[in-house]
């Protein structure tokens, strides 16, 4: 009999009493009606909690923020997919920081260990627990751009907040590899002092965008 | 395949690996309790996450609904658990990924090495995971030429310091910063002589002497938080970044996971991400969460592969009166709140679970004949701040006071009976039959108060309740009873007032 046969029939066998469990009650909270206004507010509030830099901006001062935050990195990484138009700020053009991750044309993790920043777009954000979700398609770019990176420079549609999981969920595509971040990488594990930045970015930067 | 009987054996099979305590609780603790670094790093510890807990639980209104949410959706995973597994497994393998079973932790740590070999490699970089710390994974493939490094600061702390995680998570809250730097400094290859013990110099320490082996390793292992069902897909919490680096640059990724993680689908999510970092670091939401299913051309690990592993649990599932303690989502919310494991520490329950929860599944997975672990049920007061704590209510008072109940049941049946125990309960129901009886005991109280020292506070009681007074004072009994006190301050008076009615 295979390991498998075997562990399924000791479970049948476990539940020799068939046991009918109550239906699942979902009470909790599904939805809200948070004002844009206060879903950004909430948002800031969480990731600067969370040691994060938030800007927020209106759509025509993109490009600028980008510029400004991306200003110290002695070179960025881009996904092949982001918006080109946000990348337009006089101090970006013929960047030679500038590095393209595409399908076909990925950088090595040397590379990217040797790469100061990185900048990508977002798929959703939920406001009340300060997470942004990356889903890994064109405008974000595979897992590991966003991981290596010491400083990640992340772009949240206002189009994009909601305030509660439950209302993050159906957003998501759960058959693409997600990352959920909320907040720089952080430990805790020596006497509980929080510490910024262990093995991930060691700084996040958000730009909120309205209109977007 | 259906999930009809097929002839098997219906006898519970038992869980191996780290999961036996090699001492008696009793015996460990006292020890422990020796300890006071240790009690003043883990009270100060405890402490600390429980408030934060408490106030981002606050937080939310509807925290009630999300918890019997949970409980409902574990136990509905538990009843359906050969269907869900099933309909895991066909997702899993349809993106790419391949499935193995294991029976036991002998067949999983096989599973595991000889995947690794057959990568030609003998260096793995693996996330904390309690899964892999139950089968004792690290040793198995030590013994064999391979060598795993933990990356969790925590994990690396107790890997480089040749010792035992005390708490599942902060495995080396025992340690403070000093001994932390010291370990360092004795222990990791090229560290800067001069490192401070400053938690952020320790902690880029840790990045430095991690960062060489993330970018170059070939294979990775990993646990598993969550399983989803209908997806295939799985899920890693962390903080560090460490486990999105396992899980991302190695071309190989290797998780183990028991078969209890599964949740159905997607939507429990919301339920139990809202759940788990609230209770677990008192945080909204931890800083990384990692989901995948299977394979994602050009993203990720190419070679995909999880192990699913019984290893006691379909035994802890046989036991229809313990079985919610496989609900568990390893918070470890129940320890920060639980007075013995405050006084204790984590070291002193022996195996991979320490505290309220280990107390309880420890014994389910390994039986409550496994001698040792035998005594884990009776290290808790029952006080149920572990129930009131636990996000999936799991009612751990309950399940103690059941498992005890088997541990004196077997024992009779191996007539190791009549214990001090079986003596206590029939002088009890003997005492309890009659007031006159009782009265007769009570007559005995100023007896306890000789035994008691100068402090009222009685220091060694002999017999069974020594398990009792090992690890705690007792407060002397008073020096007359109730009873005597009533009858001599209570004369019988006349009802004057009645008639008044
Ligand atoms: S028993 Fe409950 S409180 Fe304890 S670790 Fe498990 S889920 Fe958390």
């Amino acid at each position: 009999m295979s390991a498998k046969e075997e562990i399924l029939a000791r479970i049948t066998s476990a539940l020799h009493d068939a046991p009918v469990p109550a239906p699942i009650p979902r009470e909790y909270r599904k939805g809200s009606d948070m004002p844009r206004a206060e879903l950004i507010e909430l948002l800031v509030d969480r990731l600067e909690d969370y040691k994060a830099h938030v800007d927020v901006v209106e759509q025509e001062e993109l490009p600028a923020t980008i510029a400004e935050r991306l200003r110290d990195a002695a070179s960025y990484v881009v996904p092949h997919g982001i918006d080109e138009a946000w990348l337009a700020d006089a101090a970006l053009a013929n960047d030679g920081r500038r590095r393209i991750d595409a399908p076909g044309a990925v950088l090595s993790v040397t590379d990217l260990d040797e790469t100061g920043a990185v900048l990508t777009s977002s798929a959703v954000s939920i406001a009340e627990s300060g997470t942004i979700v990356l889903d890994g398609t064109p405008s974000q770019g595979r897992r590991a751009i966003s991981l290596v990176p010491d400083h990640h420079v992340c772009v949240v549609p206002v189009s994009s907040i909601v305030r509660l999981l439950p209302e993050a969920l159906p957003r998501m595509d759960i058959s693409r590899p997600l990352t959920w971040i909320s907040g720089p990488s952080a430990t805790s594990d020596i006497e509980l002092e929080r510490v910024e930045g262990v093995h991930g970015p060691r700084r996040l930067d958000v730009i909120i965008v309205k209109g977007l | 395949m259906s999930n009809v009987f097929m002839g098997m054996p219906t006898l519970p099979v038992f869980g191996m690996g780290n999961l036996h305590i090699e001492e008696p609780f009793p015996a460990a603790a006292h020890r422990e309790l020796g300890n006071t670094q240790m009690r003043a790093n883990l009270r100060h510890a405890t402490h600390t996450i429980r408030d934060k807990r408490l106030k981002v639980v606050a937080e939310l209104p509807d925290w009630e609904e999300l918890r019997d949410a949970g409980s409902a959706t574990k136990n509905h995973v538990m009843a359906n658990l050969p269907a869900l597994l099933e309909e895991f497994e066909k997702n899993f393998t349809a993106r790419g990924g391949t499935i193995h079973w294991a029976r036991d932790a002998h067949e999983a740590n096989k599973i595991v090495a000889d995947l690794i070999r057959e990568q030609g490699t003998t260096e793995v970089v693996k996330v904390k995971s309690m899964a892999t710390q139950e089968i004792g994974l690290n040793e198995y493939l030590e013994e064999r030429g391979i060598s795993a490094f933990e990356t969790d600061l925590a994990e690396l702390i107790v890997q480089l310091g040749h010792d035992k995680p005390s708490h599942i998570l902060v495995p080396a809250i025992h340690k403070n910063r000093t001994e932390v730097r010291d370990i360092f400094l004795k222990e990791m290859p090229n560290v800067d002589p001069d490192l401070t013990d400053e938690p952020r110099k320790l902690a880029m320490a840790a990045r430095a002497h991690l960062r060489r082996k993330f970018l170059s390793a070939k294979v990775a292992v990993s646990g598993a938080n969550f399983a989803l069902a209908d997806s295939g897909t799985l899920a890693v919490v962390e903080s560090e970044g460490n486990g999105r680096m396992c899980l991302t640059l190695p071309e190989t990724l290797i998780t183990v996971m028991g078969i209890e993680k599964l949740l159905p689908g997607k939507e429990d999510l919301e339920v139990f991400m809202q759940l788990l970092p609230r209770s677990s670091t008192g945080e909204r939401m931890n800083p990384y969460t990692s989901l995948w299913t299977g394979v994602t051309e050009g993203d990720g690990p190419q070679n995909v592969h999880l192990i699913l592993l019984d290893n006691g649990r379909t035994a802890a599932l046989a036991d229809k009166y313990g079985r919610t303690a496989l609900n568990c989502i390893r918070c470890s919310a129940c320890m920060n709140v639980c007075p013995v494991y405050e006084r204790t520490g984590g070291h002193a329950y022996g195996s991979t679970y320490p505290g309220p929860i280990g107390a309880i599944l420890s014994p389910l997975l390994t039986g409550i004949k496994s001698e040792e672990n035998s005594s884990l049920p009776y290290a808790s007061s029952l006080c149920g701040a572990c129930y009131d704590a636990c996000p999936v209510k799991i009612n751990i008072p309950e399940i103690l006071v059941h498992l005890r109940g088997e541990d004196v049941d077997s024992k009779r049946g191996a007539k190791k009976l009549p214990s001090q125990m079986d003596l206590m309960m029939k002088g009890a129901s003997w005492a309890f039959s009659s007031g006159k009886h009782l009265a007769l005991l009570e007559k005995g109280l100023p007896l306890g108060k000789l035994a008691a020292g100068r402090d009222k506070k009685i220091k060694a009681l002999p017999g069974i309740a020594a398990g009792w007074t090992q690890s705690r004072d007792m407060l002397a009994p008073p020096t007359q009873s109730f009873r005597d006190w009533w009858k001599k301050d209570h004369t019988p008076v006349a009802p004057t007032h009645k008639q008044e009615n």
